[in-house]
């Protein structure tokens, strides 16, 4: 069987089977989450003569005491997650969800079936939601749900398989579920929930194999399972051939694993004594520090987009300056690369009023726009100048094309710092201008541009789709697609060459830098500065200790 | 009546631990108070109201307070909001 590994590692156990008191949503391939449909015996009612509405109300609220008591004996021993209990704790007591359960009661259904209602009802509501976050959200209604009813059916409301290795297998984990299974457990299977629902970040955290998306229907407890969190695969009973090799395969991760770890506060040096300097690439502040623990040494390539992105209007100078000051104070003083704004009609902002296009990847996009509408770009280039004080960071322009715009694009810089003079506020008038090279056209000049920016930066992704006139998202030709065409690895070597030839640096942001196959021939060709998903510096890092540059 | 707007600067919105420390933060006050966010409006006694509005990341919510201890409630919602919400 194969699902999807959401956390990495070999994990070899037996299987312990969660069973759920309330039903799971049901996930669709990719991200969709579907409400199953309902069919849960949740209007089940007394009998007119029977157990008053009181009993019913008074046993409710004594399993919510129950509940809690044992979520707050969870939190002491949880760490990290104890958060995650803290908010199933605030629901348990939220007035909203008491009258959703307490109203049931009324309706004259026992406390148990009032819970199972209130439970589909709520959690239906989160399914509904359009954001992928929230709709994860019914996983902590399910988890509330389930624990009211196992109290309520005189079992203890937190399950725990005891000693031994086991392979916890659930239809859905919920964040309880999770953090209260105790030692014993090696790994998780489920069938529902994506890499970023609770069951798999807890299972990072602790460093736990899971495979989401596999039915485990067949199962049974005591079953030999075998997962791979890598891969997706999941044995059951597997043959002794199987588990040699799974066993094998299992010690070479951890070795591995620990052998990375023990990198991260190593110097990238080659073996000819060549210093590199890994980057990461992020988003939001919150990577800065995964990536910091991955051992990055700074940002090769913050994008600035998420901040523009689902809303109504713009960011305003404020809201983008207070960003960039957030990621440049926890860069603690270590190189920022800040992209300008990389939207288009890929990407589009609904308040910008862009109109659809035919080809939006030769289209009206990134700087394109940014020189056409003075006062977004202005406004952006202010937030960051103003920034720059609070650390090092570096101004890089997407989709630059010819000289021409370099130029339009460091007037406007210019036309910023004036600004940014005239009100008094300060910034750091040293930071450096620099292209991103992904245009076919900005490679074959790379030693025009070299003369009047400041740095390069490879985009290797924009670059491999417009060199070989290959859509990256159009999956029908998804084999032609292909960094390492020698036409793209020409390109590269030549950008590089004009680059140094020109004395500036040159790094590259796309995902050949975090390609561990492409690290030697990188190194080769040249360059010195890799800016990658954090996950991955650690193994580059690895490549680089025992590679030449020569 | 006080009336205090606050931006969410999280790009990824209003999460449920914010949301959390929120909703206990309110119930330390007797004051009526409420988070307005659009058209929406939720009483911040329960995470599921607040939850339930969906707040996305720079996004702009309104925050009443209504009662006898509402310039101290105000007073620490800016604090909350200084000190919690740039890294939400």
């Amino acid at each position: 069987m194969k699902g999807i590994g959401v956390s990495a590692g070999i994990a070899i156990g037996r299987a312990w089977v969660l069973r759920s008191k309330v039903r799971a949503g049901a996930v669709l391939p990719g991200d969709g989450v579907l409400p199953t449909d309902r069919v849960l015996p949740t209007d089940r009612v007394l009998p007119n003569d029977a157990r008053p509405v009181e009993r019913e109300i008074d046993l409710y609220r004594g399993a919510v005491e129950q509940a809690a008591a044992s979520l707050e004996r969870l939190m002491e021993q949880a760490g990290d997650a104890a958060e995650i209990l803290g908010v199933q704790l605030e629901l348990l007591y939220d007035p909203l969800w008491e009258s959703e359960v307490i109203d049931r009661i009324r309706r004259r259904s026992p406390a148990r079936e009032a819970v199972l209602g209130a439970t589909e009802q709520v959690a239906g509501m989160f399914l509904e939601m359009e954001d992928a976050y929230m709709r994860e959200r019914a996983a902590d209604i399910r988890d509330m749900g389930n624990r009211l009813v196992r109290v309520l059916d005189g079992e203890a409301p937190d399950v725990s398989p005891g000693k031994g290795e086991w392979v916890v297998v659930a239809e859905e984990l919920t964040p309880g579920d999770t953090i209260g299974l105790g030692d014993g457990v090696v790994g998780f299977v489920t069938q529902v929930g994506g890499a970023t629902s609770h069951a798999a970040i807890v299972a990072r955290l602790r460093g736990l194999p899971a495979v989401t998306g596999v039915s485990l229907g067949s199962v049974a407890d005591g079953d030999s399972l075998v997962i791979d969190g890598e891969t997706g695969v999941v044995l059951v009973n597997p043959s002794p051939a199987e588990l040699e090799d799974y066993l094998f395969k299992q010690e070479a991760f951890s070795e591995r694993r620990r052998l990375l770890a023990t990198l991260k506060d190593r110097e990238a040096v080659t073996l000819d004594g060549v210093r590199i300097e890994l980057l990461a690439n992020i988003g939001s502040a919150a990577d800065m520090d995964v990536s910091l623990a991955q051992g990055a040494e700074g940002v090769g390539l913050l994008r600035t987009e998420l901040l523009f992105m689902d809303r109504e209007t713009l960011p305003t100078e404020e809201e983008q300056f207070q960003f960039y000051k957030r990621v440049l104070l926890r860069a603690a003083g270590r190189p920022v690369t800040i992209r300008t704004l990389d939207i288009g009609g890929d990407k589009p902002l609904p308040y910008l009023g862009l109109a659809p296009e035919a080809n939006p990847f030769l289209g009206y996009r990134a700087i394109r726009i940014c020189l056409e509408q003075p006062a977004l770009f202005l406004t952006q280039l202010r937030a960051i100048l103003r920034a720059s004080i609070f650390g090092k960071c570096r101004i890089m322009f997407p989709m630059i094309g010819r000289v021409e715009e370099l130029r339009q694009a460091k007037a406007f810089v210019a036309l910023a710092q004036a600004d940014l003079r005239a009100a008094g506020q300060p910034f750091d008038a040293a930071v450096p201008v620099g292209v991103m090279i992904e245009i076919p056209s900005a490679a074959l000049t790379a030693d025009v541009l070299a003369q009047e920016a400041d740095f390069f930066s490879i985009g290797t992704n924009d670059l491999t789709q417009y060199v070989l006139a290959v859509d990256r998202m159009n999956e029908q030709i998804a084999g032609l697609y292909d960094p390492y065409h020698p036409a793209v690895l020409r390109l590269i070597r030549e950008v590089i060459g004009q680059g140094h030839r020109q004395g500036i640096p040159v790094g590259m942001c796309g995902e050949l830098a975090g390609d561990p196959q492409a690290t030697e021939l990188l190194l080769r060709m040249g360059l010195r500065e890799f800016s990658m998903s954090a996950g991955s510096i650690p193994v580059v890092k690895e490549i680089i200790l025992r590679s030449k540059t020569l | 009546m006080i009336s205090k707007t606050y931006t969410i600067l999280a790009p990824e919105g209003m999460h449920a631990r914010p949301a959390t420390a929120m909703v206990k933060l309110a119930k330390q006050f007797q004051s009526d108070i409420f988070l307005k966010y659009g058209e929406k409006s939720a009483k911040l006694n329960s995470l599921l109201a607040v939850l339930a509005l969906g707040i996305k990341g720079g996004a702009s919510i309104v925050v009443d307070i209504d009662g006898a201890d509402e310039g101290g409630a105000a007073t620490a919602f800016d604090t909350f909001f200084a000190a919690n919400l740039k890294d939400w």
